[in-house]
């Protein structure tokens, strides 16, 4: 790695030499997650209808609570954007406010997501219960798994901007849980449409 | 507690497991020993195992895919042993199928794997004019993680008994039903555990090469072997993640009591085999494509020519690495896909010999009218050449489905791969490493040993190989531990082929213990009067690789850099160079995931979850690492290139 040079203007994330660097490698990490998602995905749809003696899923989606987690993702998104919007305007307080908004939201997602899966296994729908619900689990799992490392990883985070300030380091940083936030926000978007309205048609 | 350490944790019974037993203490007291005595311990730790230099990485992948060669080396002559003669004693079925198992497991994952990142390590930095590698410290870890993957792997014969259902790890065989001990569960985990560092490797690498080339160094202006590497790493990045995958979902499987690849509860099991080689077959063009890499650069090297047809080269290995990802289901013509699948299938997996055999016209190409020098690495690229052809020719005679039928998990096959992975990607491991190691060492492979492990590797090869096609189509199946009367003469052949072949590797090994004691002091740096840019730096490279960054006009760097008289030591061009500092945590994260994997094998979660807890504060650690690495000043750098290159005149 050659001089971190930095230079005076442009995004703070990316005045610094590696700011770039580990940018792309985010992206294309974040292309190995596509198709790492992708394929849990495809092992849903394969396994879709496999109830075995297990209750079929449309008897027990709901449409309230897939909407309410939705929705909880979906503004988190967005807060998540406004975050990044204020440091871009250099506005500590601003960024660390909104971060921690970001995090209510996402916490509030997980805390549904968490309840959905108790009363499912109470109605007799668990991971080991048949195919389908093997692949149900593991594939909302997964995602939620993600969520919830991006919640600790935004929490170490907001302590480093509270400590040490907006530095090019941790505003990169903090670009970046801002791209995989976005991205599991999309991931989720399809698991609405995959899993939950279909689930509940079909 | 005793009874169980010594029923169900230690394998026993066996004789030959005894005596690895043995080795395998004799052999740890005996490095602790040597370590202890000549005070090595410090030196091991600050020099390589906290090293975050891509060079030394590269050596530390290299030492481990020889060892691991020789693991797989003794299991395939145990197996070549049994298949001697008919009825023999030598190894009973089970112990039969646990190591072509662990023979092919090694080979693709723990040998050829990083064999080949090694050679990417040691060269690519070097080849675009690069300090290191873009993530330095992520490169540690990958290592690290492939190390303990392996490791976890190779314990499973002595404690827990090892996997024992083939390298495909074919479901129902695998699963929880047939297969209730924990030896499947070391497959799964030491996968995972290496997979990770493989998959950050092809983002470390893609990175480097999109984004750390000298100035001037255009895609088109890159060497070959930095195109295989970026190919393959592109490869990596889409292929990885698929068995991330199905490895979870088969562990989910065994040691959670889902339902993905069972008989019972709706599973599939055909899943496994659709996942496992949607992964598996573009893994194959991840180990034979920087092998490509490494002969053409071998072949313009030492017919003192240009590549022919560079730019052919290029587009062949795109294309090849689009179709890798089309072609999975030949694995399992016969498995009743029907015939519209298979002839798709089938046309895909043909089309492959199109652009590889662009590939061999150029190389032909290159050699035509030029001045041979028939050194040891051009003499793998000579070989290289014919025995892949066969390889290749009846790949394409598996290829058609309908023939298939015929020689499907019979020796034909494993005579094909062998052709293909022996051939291809092990003598081009062979040649590049004999090529730079100059490079990575200061000297270079005495020539006359390595002639002669040469012949020996090459003719074994053979005798070994070629007349596994007729047993194929005289019908004798693929893993099977006993042959028939009629199968000997043949399989005789073939066993003492192999010996002569595991010579042929014996002396390649004492070459290095050779030539490391006997062989001249390189002293400029260019030791084969090279072409690209590796060539350009002196020998030891500096710890920071150019002193000054040269400007790039074609994929020959350093032969224009030789008509113009321009060196990498511009001495009115340095600056400070900036180097990031070597890091005890890759290693000792990666050992916490190494207990946090043993115990998923085991099932003993009061092992796992704390494990687990142990990576994430690692990852806690490394966030609040503000480590900005340090400056190399000037007068440093001075005096390292005036040493060496003070040597030279
Ligand atoms: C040292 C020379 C080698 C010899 C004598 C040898 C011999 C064998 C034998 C006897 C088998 C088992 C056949 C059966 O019973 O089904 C086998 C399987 C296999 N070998 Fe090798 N082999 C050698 C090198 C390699 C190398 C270098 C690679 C890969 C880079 C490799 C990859 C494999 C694979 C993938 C299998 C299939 C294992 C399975 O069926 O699960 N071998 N080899
Ligand atoms: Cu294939």
């Amino acid at each position: 790695m050659s001089e971190h040079a930095e230079l005076k203007t442009g995004p703070l994330e990316y005045r610094r030499e590696d700011g770039p660097l580990t940018i792309l490698g985010f992206w294309i990490f974040l292309a190995a997650e596509v198709v790492l998602f992708s394929t849990l995905f495809a092992t849903y749809a394969v396994l879709f209808g496999r109830y075995g003696d297990a209750t079929p899923a449309h008897e027990l989606f709901e449409m309230p609570m897939a909407l309410t987690m939705t929705f909880l993702l979906l503004v988190s998104s967005f807060t998540c954007g406004i975050a990044v919007h204020m440091m871009r305007k250099e506005s500590l307080k601003g960024l660390v406010i909104w971060l921690i908004i970001t995090l209510a939201l996402g916490l509030g997602f997980l805390g549904f997501e968490i309840y959905e899966f108790v009363h499912y296994v109470h109605e007799g729908a668990t991971i080991q219960s048949s195919a389908f619900w093997s692949a149900f689990f593991t594939l909302t799992g997964t995602h939620g798994l993600h969520v919830t490392l991006g919640v600790f990883w935004c929490t170490a985070i907001i302590i480093q901007l509270i400590r040490f300030g907006l530095t090019p380091v941790i505003a990169r940083k903090t670009f970046i849980i801002g791209l995989y936030w976005h991205f599991l926000d999309v991931v989720w978007i399809f698991i609405f449409t995959a899993v939950y309205l279909i689930g509940m048609v079909v | 507690m005793w009874d169980f350490i010594w029923n169900d944790f230690l394998v026993t019974g066996e004789p030959i497991i005894y005596g690895a037993m043995a080795s395998i203490v004799l052999a740890t007291v005996g490095i602790v020993f040597v370590l202890t005595y000549f005070k090595l311990w410090k030196w091991l730790w600050d020099e390589y195992l906290t090293t975050v230099d891509h060079k030394k990485i590269g050596i530390m992948y290299i030492i481990a895919a020889l060892a691991m060669l020789f693991r797989g080396g003794v299991d395939a002559l145990m197996m070549r042993t049994q298949l001697a003669l008919p009825n023999m004693n030598f190894l009973n079925s089970v112990h039969y199928n646990e190591i072509f198992t662990t023979h092919g497991t090694v080979m693709i994952l723990f040998m050829a794997m990083p064999f080949i990142i090694g050679l990417m390590n040691v060269a690519v930095p070097l080849q675009i004019g690069a300090r290191d590698v873009a993530f330095p410290f992520l490169n540690a870890f990958s290592f690290w993680t492939f190390f303990f993957g392996a490791m976890l792997f190779n314990i499973s014969f002595v404690i827990g008994g090892s996997p024992s259902a083939g390298w495909t790890s074919y479901v129902p065989m695998a699963g929880p039903e047939l297969s209730p001990e924990i030896n499947q569960n070391y497959y799964l985990l030491a996968l995972q555990l290496s997979g990770i560092g493989t998959l950050a490797t092809g983002i470390n690498f893609l990175v480097t090469i999109l984004r750390m080339r000298a100035p001037g160094m255009t895609l088109m202006k890159m060497p070959i072997f930095t195109w295989s590497a970026l190919i393959t790493s592109i490869i990596i990045i889409f292929a990885f993640p698929i068995l991330t995958i199905a490895l979870a979902l088969m562990t989910l499987d065994r040691i959670f009591g889902t339902h993905f690849f069972t008989l019972a509860g709706e599973g599939m099991p055909m899943m496994w085999a659709n996942l496992f080689w949607l992964w598996g077959h573009p893994e194959v063009y991840i180990v034979i494509l920087p092998a490509f890499g490494v002969f053409s650069e071998v072949i313009s090297t030492f017919a003192r020519k240009q590549l022919f047809g560079y730019k052919a080269m290029v587009y062949a290995m795109c294309v090849i690495a689009g179709l890798s990802f089309v072609v999975w289901v030949h694995h399992f013509f016969t498995m009743g896909a029907g015939a519209g699948v298979n002839s798709l299938f089938s046309i895909t997996t043909m089309l492959i010999a199109v652009p590889t055999g662009i590939k061999i016209f150029n190389w032909l190409g290159t050699m035509y009218k030029g001045r041979i020098r028939f050194n040891v690495p051009m003499l793998w690229a000579l070989a290289f050449i014919p025995n892949f052809t066969i390889g290749g020719v009846t790949g394409v005679m598996l290829g058609m489905a309908s023939a298939d039928y015929q020689y499907h998990n019979t020796y034909f096959l494993i005579a094909h791969f062998h052709y293909v992975l022996i051939a291809g990607t092990l003598f081009g491991m062979f040649a590049g490493l004999t090529y730079w190691y100059p490079k990575m060492f200061g000297h270079k492979m005495n020539e006359k040993i390595g002639k002669i492990s040469f012949w020996f590797t090459v003719i074994g090869f053979n005798i070994t190989f070629l007349p596994q096609f007729f047993l194929g189509l005289m019908g004798m199946p693929r893993r099977t531990y006993t042959i028939e009367p009629e199968w000997m003469p043949l399989n005789l052949l073939s066993t003492a082929g192999a010996f002569i072949l595991a010579t042929g590797f014996v002396i390649f090994t004492f070459n290095i213990y050779y030539s490391a004691r006997y062989e001249p002091r390189e002293k400029t740096g260019d030791a084969w009067d090279g072409r690209s840019l590796e060539w350009a730096t002196t020998t030891p490279v500096p710890h920071y690789n150019f002193a000054t960054i040269p400007y790039v006009n074609s994929h020959e760097a350093y032969w224009d850099m030789k008509e113009t008289g321009a060196t990498t030591y511009d001495e009115s061009k340095l600056e400070p160079i900036h180097m990031p500092s070597y890091k005890g945590l890759p290693i000792i994260m990666s050992a916490i995931m190494f207990m946090a994997s043993f115990g998923l094998v085991w099932h003993w979660f009061w092992l796992a979850i704390p494990g687990l807890l142990g990576v994430i504060i690692c990852m806690v650690i490394r966030s609040f690492d503000f480590d900005e690495g340090y400056h190399v000043p000037i007068d440093e750098i001075k005096r390292t290139e005036e040493q060496a290159r003070g040597r030279k005149e």
